[in-house]
């Protein structure tokens, strides 16, 4: 039986036990429903979650475990001389296996009778099915084929009967328990409760889940290449590993990536900071009713629009307009039209990003300038300020630690955007201060290396962990400052 | 004021006039309040702008798209050229490795008038032709064998370079060699267009065709599933997880440092670069868990995983909101904590719940980042059938075009944005229509 219609029939089991559930604390009511403590609802649901709960986590432990062991077990067949090589073959040797198993299924019981008298042709009866096998099997290859098509048949059967025998247990005993005093609603509403936790819970899991398995994989990376080779070294040359080359070591050194992710989030915020906060000033100070409600949304536009796009606007239209109007510039003032802007540049990809990061910077600091209290601006205007004065003076000053954390925070988001950088800024790993060249980032770094075939065992995979773990700490302490900030300076009003 | 203190009956009173220095720096200040408000207005003018330049960048190259040159004549199909030693009864593989674009290119060539024995004008012709007439012919001759040695009309697509061309998007002033079309093909194209046998048909197959190297019969066909598979993926896991995580923190949880540590946690996931969950995504589910890579399934767990904290803090506002009036009446009723939420509580904060989930949707289905490494950077002809087939996504099948070098993916680039950006609309436009119908205001 698949696992999706056990699942199926421990639902309907499930359902039945809900309606049994309800009838009969109906049925002990007596036409009262007073007499019960909770409403006939609560005792189904009761029943219905103790047939499906337990089973579903006996299915969920079996689909994990049950390939665990028959793996283990299969592999306890191999003969003597195949348990001698290494694992990783050992590996490839088992995923033949699993081929060969699943064309089994396809062949009919004579077909594979005929393969076992005569293994030479298995290669080719099994590609004629649709199951191509990458090498000609060895005969003891057919034999654990065998065995784990049984052993996955046998362990599907008896997952089966099992699950089917728990949600069968669970709907009698806790249809036993029903009695007119029997607490089912505060039982049930115990249940939500733990799940409502449990789905919390998922947050931390998260993060649990993003620092362990970067730190696993970054562990392995630092295992081949040193820490501080990666965090001081300047040479980015990772020279991808061809094939059986094992002696093609790279560079692998952080710091140019980490002065392009820099550099470009400079520019983007030089283009995001003045426009956004002089936009979100402008309407929370002067802008009328009407004129808001139609600039604020269309700003926020801006930050609806998948970053994709603005790659690709960077790509196909900023990039290529900034490097002609330099060569027409340079031919104006030098007479020789070559461009001094190269297409894909800091320049084009900090702009095109400090576009995306206006309505950022704007909506936050807008929402922050208006939570300054009306008195202040009253205090402020009372006093012969013009509203200019009011602003600089009284406002900005009041709202200054909200605005840096958003600024932190906008901050953190250009350090870790990838898309416009991946399509605009280039790929050349280099150290230099000129913005009209191109240069690149951490994200682009950890796309390159991670697009395409790979292989979780060389350094140059295992690098983007490294990366990526850096990524996602100094945007962490980006967002903790800022929050600290926020918190630490916040004036209290009232 | 000034107009006051310097009447004549003020100067009899015997006041003494105002101080010269009051006025001074008015001016100036004044000055400096209209440049103040120069810059704001600057500032939304310059978003505005760009807002409205990259729209009309990518329109502008884009709504060609929308509609693709076909050739509409009639074909022979030709036994001479399909089963040359009629051994199809006997070889079926003939029909499908046949060779059909010299069946079209025939076609044309005797509608053009080339002679059979003119080479380079037989190259010419061919240039002209979409290579996918191979596959739509075979398909046409394997459905119906009798076909072959009758002539039928067809309709089928012009060469990517005739398209641009016939579109206007290459320029026929620079020097025949250094364009893609040659002189004599552009002269074949007026002849065609008169004749009506070249027009312009609405493009289906950017909304139906898989991945192809050429770009008059690559589509999107395979993304827009991809992306709808992703999209019902989060929302079937994230809406749950994500409402019952904020009742949760909102309404049961006590102050306590565990729940002060998922707070944090929320927050902060928040504002992690959707790259970092991609690496997540390739570490967890694609190398640990075993499952597929490329496959819509990894891609929807990575974006739920991103999208939960939208929605989290969407469902905590929305549930906010609710005024605590309606929690005490029903508490007083004798409701117990879980059917006050469930009964009163979740039901009036639905609307707003519902805003912020589409609100997250639209941005999950826009994030690229995080796909091109589970491994969706995939070149995928067929329409996956289920959510554990490779498939590719909207906003992936844009980066992976936008990477294509030839002219004519230009314009199917900004075709493919400006079908996710009217998704992006309906979505945001849904948002908003839920907001103002349902929207309570105690």
């Amino acid at each position: 039986m698949s696992i999706s219609l056990l699942l199926l029939v421990v639902a309907v089991i499930g359902a039945v036990g809900y309606f049994i559930g309800s009838w009969r604390a109906n049925a002990l009511a007596g036409g009262k429903l007073s007499n019960l403590h909770s409403r006939p609802g609560y005792y189904g649901s009761f029943v219905a979650l103790w047939t499906i709960l337990p089973a579903v986590v006996v299915v969920f432990v079996w689909v994990v475990a049950s390939p665990v062991y028959i793996s283990s077990t299969v592999r306890a067949g191999f003969p003597e001389e195949v348990k001698a090589e290494p694992q990783a073959t050992q590996n490839l040797n088992y995923n033949m296996i699993s081929a060969i198993a699943r064309g089994f299924k396809v062949l009919t019981a004579e077909e594979r009778e005929a393969l076992f008298k005569d293994g030479a042709t298995a290669r080719d009866v099994l590609a004629s099915k649709g199951v191509p096998v990458a090498a000609e099997p060895a005969p003891y290859m057919l034999k654990s084929a065998d065995d784990l098509n049984r052993m996955t048949n046998t362990s599907s059967t008896l997952l089966s009967v099992f699950a089917i025998a728990v949600a069968a247990i669970g709907a009698f005993f806790s249809y036993r328990s029903i009695a007119p005093k029997f607490r089912a609603r505060n039982r049930v509403e115990g249940m939500m409760l733990v799940g409502l936790i449990a789905a919390s819970s998922i947050a931390i899991l998260t993060t649990v889940g993003i620092v362990a398995s970067m730190f696993t994989e970054a562990v392995h990376f630092f295992n081949m290449v040193p820490a501080w080779e990666f965090f001081f070294g300047t040479v980015w040359d990772p020279r991808f590993a061809a094939a059986g080359a094992t002696a093609s070591a790279g560079q692998f050194g952080l710091i140019p990536l980490l002065a392009g992710t820099l550099y470009i989030g400079f520019v983007a915020m030089l283009v995001a900071v003045p426009v956004g906060l002089f936009a979100a000033i402008y309407m929370s100070e002067y802008a009328s009713r009407h004129v808001r409600s139609v600039a604020k949304p269309l700003l926020e536009v801006l930050a609806g629009i998948p970053t994709i796009v603005y790659g690709f606007f960077a790509l196909v239209t900023v990039g290529p307009f900034l490097r002609d109007i330099s060569a027409q510039l340079n031919g104006l003032v030098t007479g020789n039209y070559t461009n001094f802007i190269q297409a894909q540049s800091v320049l084009t990809a900090g702009f095109v990003m400090g576009i995306m990061l206006i309505p950022y910077v704007s909506s936050l600091s807008d929402d922050i300038i208006t939570a300054v209290p009306r008195a202040l601006r009253d205090g402020s205007l009372g006093l012969g300020a013009t509203r200019s004065e009011t602003i600089k003076r009284v406002i900005l000053p009041a709202a200054l630690p909200g605005i840096v954390g958003a600024l932190l925070m906008t901050a953190s988001r250009a350090v870790g955007e990838t898309m416009i950088v991946v399509l605009a800024a280039g790929v050349a790993a280099r150290m230099q201060l000129n913005p009209f060249e191109p240069m690149t980032t951490v994200t682009v770094k950890i796309v390159n290396q991670l697009t395409g075939d790979l292989e979780f065992t060389s350094p140059q995979t295992l690098v983007a962990f490294a990366l990526g773990i850096t990524l996602f700490f100094i945007t962490l302490c980006l967002n903790i400052y800022a929050l600290y900030i926020v918190r630490k300076y916040r004036e209290q009003y009232e | 004021m000034s107009q006051v203190s310097t009447s004549p009956s003020m100067a009899a009173l015997g006041v003494s006039a105002k101080p010269e220095r009051r006025d001074i720096g008015l001016r100036r200040r004044y000055a400096a309040e209209r440049r103040f408000r120069l810059f704001g207005m600057a500032a939304i003018a310059f978003g505005l702008l760009f807002l409205f330049l990259l729209l009309f960048s990518v329109v502008s190259k884009g709504y060609t798209a929308f509609q693709q040159s076909m050739i509409t004549i009639p074909v022979e199909f030709s036994e001479q050229v399909i089963d040359k030693n009629n051994e199809r009864a006997t070889n079926p593989q003939k029909l499908v490795s046949a060779n059909y674009p010299v069946v079209a290119r025939n076609a044309l060539a005797k509608v053009l008038g080339v002679d059979e024995k003119d080479r380079a004008g037989l190259k010419a012709v061919n240039g002209m032709i979409s290579d996918s007439v191979r596959t739509q012919f075979r398909d046409m001759v394997v459905a119906n064998p009798a076909i072959i040695g009758t002539t039928q009309t067809v309709t089928f697509l012009a060469h990517g370079d005739l398209d641009s061309a016939f579109k206007g998007q290459i320029d026929l002033s620079v020097a025949e060699n250094n364009r893609k079309i040659s002189d004599k093909q552009v002269g074949w194209m007026n002849t065609l267009v008169e004749s009506g046998a070249l027009s312009k048909h609405f493009n289906t197959g950017l909304f139906v065709n898989g991945a192809s190297s050429r770009p008059e019969a690559a589509g999107l066909g395979v993304a827009v599933v991809g992306s709808l598979y992703m999209m019902l993926i989060v929302l079937v896991l994230s809406l749950p997880i994500g409402v019952a995580a904020s009742i949760y923190l909102e309404e049961f949880a006590p102050k306590n440092r565990f729940t002060d540590l998922i707070e944090v946690n929320i927050n902060n996931l928040a504002a992690v670069p959707s790259i970092v969950y991609g690496l997540l995504g390739l570490a967890v589910f694609v190398n640990f868990a075993g499952f597929p890579r490329s496959a819509a399934l990894v891609g929807g767990l990575v974006l739920t995983l991103m999208t939960l904290p939208t929605i989290i803090i969407a469902t905590r506002a929305a549930l906010k909101a609710v005024p605590p009036s309606i929690r005490s009446a029903a508490l007083g009723l004798g409701a117990s904590k879980m059917q006050t939420v469930f009964h009163h509580v979740l039901p009036l904060a639905m609307p707003g719940i519902l805003t912020g989930t589409i609100i997250g949707l639209a941005h999950a289905l826009g994030e690229t980042a995080p796909l091109l490494l589970i491994g969706m950077v995939a070149f995928v002809a067929d329409i996956p059938g289920t959510p554990l087939e490779p498939s590719t996504a909207l906003p992936v099948q844009i980066y992976m075009w936008a990477n294509e070098a030839e002219r004519a993916f230009v314009e199917r680039t900004s075709g493919a944005i400006m079908v996710l950006l009217i998704f992006l609309i309906l979505m945001n436009v849904g948002a908003i229509l839920l907001r103002r119908r349902f929207e309570r205001r105690w």
